[in-house]
């Protein structure tokens, strides 16, 4: 069937504030979607109340609405703009949620309104664990023996009948929370009643432990008329018994014979077309046997999920676009393969690479947490490497990770206390992938290591022959290392920074030996047919290998570079910021390039940059993207801190930084300079000092006076930082900063006890100043300021100020030589105005400002860093009604032994955004008589 | 075994192409006309059908070898590929129920082999340059040997090869006491498509490639299937005869693939070689007459000419591939017969089209 001529008109749900479990890759889905509909001439509105995406941009929508998304607002929208149809599944369990919750009010009723994507009624079969068991039982699919409960007691009747070790489910949450294997009935009863209080609705699945099974996903598109298409096999490297967000894994799968996998395929197709008829995304999740090949289906999302990101950016096909067309009538062979352009839609993406993810986690942001793996997902981003083989994807997306590693062993970190590699072997954690490797290279026997992470044995031989392969080159030097070993190291993988730690050389050396010897990274295409057919999707990754197919343009170029992994502390703002930096340099005629890593964003979609290198954001894999293209410079200060780490060294290799230079972007970051540069200009600043030791440090807190906070410098979303007030918690935490940072000098500041605090975002040109925002935080000094509710404009502070902030913003900016965008943070006590620090790019607040003000600030910035116009050539026309309050978001319920409470070091995952008219609002009102409330010391 | 792998190997084009890898299965010399599958999974499926005898075959998959070998898994007694090409051989392999690893397969089995070759290079050298002949060796690197052994091998076109392959006595296959008997034109059949057949209640007697009608019809079977196999269509005059004689009986009957082509060609409507074929397991074609489409198996270099179809007024296209509009399947309007150019058998690949095997038995019911 052709387009669906009734439906002119889509609302699309977004997924709300960044949580654990539901991250950017929603943003991908939902403003892929939005694209999608717009080019078949459909007005689409959107509505999601997280700021910093894409989806909410008015490139992306025509209708935008930042709101809570709650029914309230949802009949807010019917009740302005004639809808035909609402689009739930782009907005993960959220979207799907209120969906539901609008269809039970009968609010989609009232207004006319088709469900399209998604059959409610399939959401039901799919989050109902009973509902799901007994439907595939019809089906004839396999599941675990299991049983619901809804009282404590049913759920100790079930587990006498099933026998242990168990698994515990809670209906109707999110990423698994709530839910954990029970491997004895004295662990049972805690476990049951977490269970059953965590689920909405009080009820839980008790279940048979399948832990040790491999466990696959697969990834599925269907159309109105019933064709089904598998996009993508996903196996995870690790076995079930880690949630699928916190596992390892590799695409396609690798261990299947095409007996295993056709089985599956068939499960996959007759389970989603069992549980409802709609046209759209489907992910199946299975588990089999690794002895009989048996299959047990696990479970099914009837919606875009994570996996479909890593599916869409794995395969290159976008799911997500082709969806929201299946959504309104196309049937999958009425429409193109996206990247071929010549050959159809309706077909099953080939892979002649490998891809390798690898979550992120940060468990050094919350203290106190249980670091073990299991059901519940903990990891709050993650990173992709695409390689010719799994050896090199796998290295790529450790390269990726930004752990202070330089991929997966040698580099002189492997843990070779056997007791505690054994332990970790057993209980996973972020690190396991690093001690399998350890334990192979301290002698573990491989049947130790298979029998204790149950992992199979293609992907342990893996790991096995990287270290094998370490041992060979560890005989040689860089001038012996023959070229043959040193190829196969390149092909594997290794950074030329691991094979210098095994050569016991630098890092340079080893470059200049193997581009001597002609070792050189390649770029070959993501096409979706492994080259059976000619693609015109500019979708690249490196490699060593024979061929090179990115041909160098002679256009002007740029390069852009990425965030890398969401972390706390840098998320979803800078791939915002990455986007429109890409968007604006095209408007001011540059090709671009945008290298990233990151498969959950929209930067890493193919069709928003004019390139895409899908790489690490790491020296070496940019350096040489940088040598091949030959750009007129790279742009830094999008990209967080992973982008801006890498200023030095480009500016050291004589590689041109586009706005703000190096030495500027130092000069902020070096407290000592930087603190000068504040003296000169007669700017107040709180008082500090910068020590070696903690006797130093006990010295200087005599003259600073208590309180102080204290920090380790060049660190990201205030990691480590603490406000200690006497003698004994100084002595403590600068003990502790100084195992943990070992090189590092810790800065000391007087802390402004009790002072308000506020943050500017401005643009320079270098020679004019714009100042796009004030935000004045809720709660006092103290908080991050990621974490704090804040408020734009400031709702209390007088003009004497508010002058100084203008005035100290100007005059930083320009003392910086700022070209670009800089964000600076204040603390003010007893109306003067002091400097926290000053940051010389986009930061966090800056895409919170583009959507209040409607503005589009970082475009702007952009073309100022490319020189390509001025302050003056822009006229400034920001929408500035009542204020916008920005809420931090939490994800606290997925570690429930960790203390709450708030402090200088960040721990929020997301933020929202929320409108009002005037202070007298009941929710401002809220807000602020809580402000003292989560304070800690 | 461990030093196969050290050992170098060569890979030569016809049109001067080299490709410098390292040897894997058996150390020797092998020649063929070299194509690729890009399917992701099922390498000994692949390696074992009849269909690829004389080809070199180029896996663009990344890895191959992952899960070793199964003698549950071959679609002939033994591997009928000329020799293999891969990006990277793994000679450790994980499968609880594999007997062997695949280096230990192709080795006892004398399949030559290449590894460590940008394959996908390779790849888009073929799609450009069209399928060719090449050789193999990690015995003889001397480009005069290498040369003269490369002339040696004949060309796909006008190659008949089925007679190499179909076996050499008639066979049974299936449940004596099963309801429908059907004779097997075997012109390098794979096993599978007689697992399907037997497990709706056929009974088969497989006969060799030049069998006559009269002796398959002195069986009296309830329908006639023309299997898959190597080599050009348009040689196969013997097969030719056959299926005509079929069709005047107008019996039930069935094609896939080369049997395909040549009931195409037994009712006038030529085949022609294509530039690179058709060789994977993601090949979509869509059902003219339900309207769906289907993911399908695909290995074929000879296609059945459309246009000639066409101008048929007897023969109607029911199947077309939906990439480059290539003619995928065909009926005959007032007899029971049709064909598909791909494999509803699958293995390896997708199962969509199995329904190709019920439309066979309602055929032969309602006959």
């Amino acid at each position: 069937m052709p387009k669906d001529p009734s439906i002119k008109s889509i609302l699309i749900i977004g997924s709300g504030p960044i949580i654990i479990g539901q991250a950017c890759e929603f943003d991908y889905s939902g403003s892929q979607a939005a694209r999608s509909l717009r080019e078949e001439g459909i007005e689409v509105t959107l509505i999601n109340s997280n700021p910093a995406t894409i989806m909410t941009d008015n490139v992306t929508a025509d209708n935008i609405y930042l709101k809570p998304l709650t029914k309230k607002s949802i009949v807010e929208i019917l009740k302005k703009h004639k809808i035909d149809a609402v689009l739930p599944t782009m907005g993960g369990q959220t979207a799907l949620n209120l969906a539901i919750d609008c269809e039970k009010a009968g609010i989609w009723e009232n207004f006319g309104i088709k469900v399209i994507g998604v059959d409610i009624d399939a959401i039901e079969t799919t989050e109902d664990r009973e509902k799901f068991r007994l439907r595939m039982k019809e089906l004839n699919v396999s599941v675990c023996k299991g049983k619901t409960a809804t009282s404590f007691l049913q759920g100790k009747e079930i587990a006498q009948d099933i026998g242990f070790p168990l698994v515990i489910r809670p209906s109707f949450t999110l990423g698994g929370t709530g839910g954990g294997f029970v491997n004895s009935p004295d662990e049972f009863e805690k476990a049951l009643t977490k269970g059953l209080h965590t689920s909405p609705i009080h009820e839980v699945l008790v279940e048979q432990s399948i832990l040790g099974w491999k466990e696959y996903e697969l990834e599925l598109l269907r159309d109105n008329i019933g064709n089904v298409i598998i996009i993508c096999s996903i196996e995870n490297f690790d076995p079930m018994g880690i949630h699928t967000g916190d596992s390892i894994t590799v695409a396609p799968a690798m261990t299947l014979p095409d007996t295993v996998y056709q089985e599956m395929r068939d499960l996959a197709i007759r389970m989603m077309n069992g549980i409802g008829e709609f046209a759209g995304g489907c992910n199946v999740q299975f588990a089999v046997n690794p002895e009989t090949d048996d299959i047990i289906g696990i479970e099914i999302n009837p919606r875009v999920s994570r996996s479909s990101a890593l599916a869409s950016k794995a395969t290159g096909y976008p799911i997500a676009k082709i969806a929201a067309k299946l959504a309104i009538g196309y049937n999958l062979d009425e429409l193109e393969n996206q990247i071929t352009k010549t050959t159809s839609a309706f077909f099953e993406p080939t892979l002649d690479y490998v891809i390798v993810k690898v979550p992120r986690w940060n468990f050094d942001k919350f203290r106190g947490s249980d670091r073990r793996l299991g059901l519940q997902m903990k990891s709050v981003g993650e990173a992709m490497g695409i390689g010719r083989n799994f050896q090199e994807a796998l290295q790529k997306a450790c390269q990726s990770l930004e752990i202070k590693r330089n991929g997966l062993g040698a580099d002189g970190r492997e843990l070779k206390n056997q007791e505690a590699i054994l332990k970790s072997l057993a209980n996973p954690s972020w690190n396991r992938l690093f001690h399998i490797y350890d334990a192979f290279k301290l002698g573990i026997p491989f049947k130790t290591i298979e029998q204790l992470t149950k992992i199979d044995k293609w992907f342990l031989n893996q790991i096995n022959e990287l270290v094998h392969l370490e041992v060979e080159i560890e005989q040689f030097t860089v001038d012996t290392v023959p070229e043959d070993l040193l190829r196969t190291a390149k092909e594997k993988g290794y950074a030329d920074r691991q094979i210098a730690h095994l050569l016991r050389c630098l890092e340079s050396q080893v470059h200049k030996r193997r581009t001597d010897l002609g070792i050189k990274r390649v770029f070959k295409l993501v096409d979706t047919c492994a080259a059976e057919f000619q693609a015109q999707t500019p979708y690249y990754y490196s490699t060593f290998d024979v061929e090179n197919e990115s041909v160098s343009s002679d256009k002007e170029k740029v390069v852009i570079l990425g965030s890398g992994p969401n972390r706390i502390g840098q998320g979803i703002e800078f791939d915002y910021c990455c986007v429109h930096g890409v968007l604006g340099a095209k408007e001011a005629g540059y090709e671009t390039i945008m290298i990233n890593c990151n498969p959950e964003t929209v930067s890493t979609d193919f069709d928003v940059s004019d390139k895409l290198y899908f790489e690490p954001v790491f020296w070496e894999h940019i350096y040489d993207i940088i040598q091949h293209e030959k750009p007129i410079g790279v742009i830094v200060q999008l990209g967080g801190q992973t982008a801006l780490k890498l200023a030095e060294k480009l500016n050291r290799y004589g590689i041109k930084i586009l706005g703000t230079s190096f030495e500027a972007l130092d000069l902020a970051e070096d407290r000592g300079s930087f603190s000068r540069l504040l003296k000169d200009n007669n700017i107040p600043y709180p008082k500090f000092g910068v020590i070696e030791d903690a006797d130093q440090a006990l010295e200087l807190s005599k003259d600073l006076g208590f309180p102080l906070l204290v920090r380790p410098s060049y660190v990201l979303g205030g990691q480590s930082m603490k406000i200690v007030i006497n003698d004994q918690e100084l002595e403590s935490h600068v003990v502790d900063l100084f195992k943990d940072f070992k090189k590092n000098k810790v800065l000391l500041d007087h802390f402004l006890d009790g002072a308000i605090e506020a943050e500017a975002d401005a643009i320079s040109d270098g020679e004019d100043v714009y100042i796009i925002g004030i935000m004045q935080h809720i709660e006092p000094a103290g908080i991050h300021s990621g974490d704090s509710y804040a408020v734009l404009p400031p709702y209390n502070l007088g003009d004497f100020v508010m002058q100084q902030i203008e005035a100290h913003t100007r005059k930083i900016a320009l003392a910086l030589k700022t070209v670009g965008l800089i964000n600076i943070q204040f603390a003010i006590k007893d109306d003067i105005v002091y400097i926290i620090e000053a940051n010389p790019r986009a930061s966090r607040t800056v895409p919170f400002i583009c959507k209040a003000y409607q503005e589009n600030y970082v475009n702007y910035a952009t073309r100022i860093m490319l020189g390509d116009a001025k302050l003056t050539d822009f006229d400034f026309k920001p929408v500035k009604k009542g204020y916008a309050i920005k809420e931090p978001v939490f994800s606290f319920d997925k570690f429930p032994d960790v203390n709450k409470e708030l402090g200088p070091e960040m721990k929020s995952t997301g933020e929202s955004i929320y409108f009002i008219d005037d202070l007298m609002d009941d929710y401002f009102m809220e807000v602020y008589s809580y402000r003292n409330l989560y304070l800690s010391r | 075994m461990k030093d196969i792998f050290s050992k170098e190997a060569i890979l030569l084009l016809k049109d001067g192409t080299q490709f410098k890898g390292k040897a894997v299965g058996k150390i020797g010399t092998t020649g063929g006309e070299i194509c690729f599958n890009t399917g992701m999974t099922g390498y000994q499926e692949i390696y074992t059908d009849p269909s690829y005898y004389g080809q070199i075959i180029v896996n663009t998959t990344a890895h191959i070898g992952n899960y070793g070998a199964n003698d549950d898994e071959q679609e002939s007694g033994s591997p009928k590929i000329a020799g293999i090409v891969v990006n990277d051989f793994s000679e450790i392999y994980s499968r609880f129920t594999a007997t062997e690893s695949l280096q230990e397969y192709l080795f006892n089995n004398n399949v030559v082999g290449i590894t460590e070759i940008d394959t996908r290079a390779l790849v888009r050298h073929i799609r450009d340059k069209g399928a060719m002949n090449a050789i193999i060796s990690s015995e003889n690197m001397d480009m005069k040997f290498l040369q003269a052994e490369l002339d040696k091998v004949p060309d796909m076109s006008g190659l008949e090869l089925a007679t190499t392959v179909t076996t050499t006595e008639p066979y049974f296959y299936g449940d004596e006491k099963s309801p429908y008997k059907v004779a097997v034109l075997d012109l390098g059949i794979k096993s599978s498509i007689l697992k399907n057949m037997a497990s709706r209640g056929c009974y088969c007697k497989v006969f060799p490639a030049e069998t006559l009608f009269s002796e398959m019809k002195a069986w009296n079977p309830d329908g006639f299937f023309i299997s898959n196999g190597p080599g050009d269509p348009a040689t196969m005059n013997y097969a030719i005869d056959t299926v005509k004689e079929i069709l005047n009986e107008d019996a039930p009957m069935f094609g896939i693939c080369l049997g395909h082509q040549v009931i195409a060609l037994a009712n006038g409507i030529s085949t022609y070689k294509m530039h690179h074929g058709h060789r994977g397991l993601n090949h979509p074609v869509k059902n003219l007459e339900s309207g769906k489409s289907e993911v399908t198996s695909q290995n074929h270099g000879f296609v059945v000419d459309k246009d000639d179809l066409e101008k048929n007024k007897n023969v109607v296209m029911t199947h077309i591939h939906l990439n480059d509009g290539t003619l995928a399947g065909l009926k005959l309007k007032d007899k029971k017969t049709f064909s598909v150019q791909y494999h509803p058998e699958a293995s390896p690949g997708p199962h969509d089209s199995r329904y190709l095997f019920d439309n066979f038995i309602t055929y032969m019911n309602n006959n």
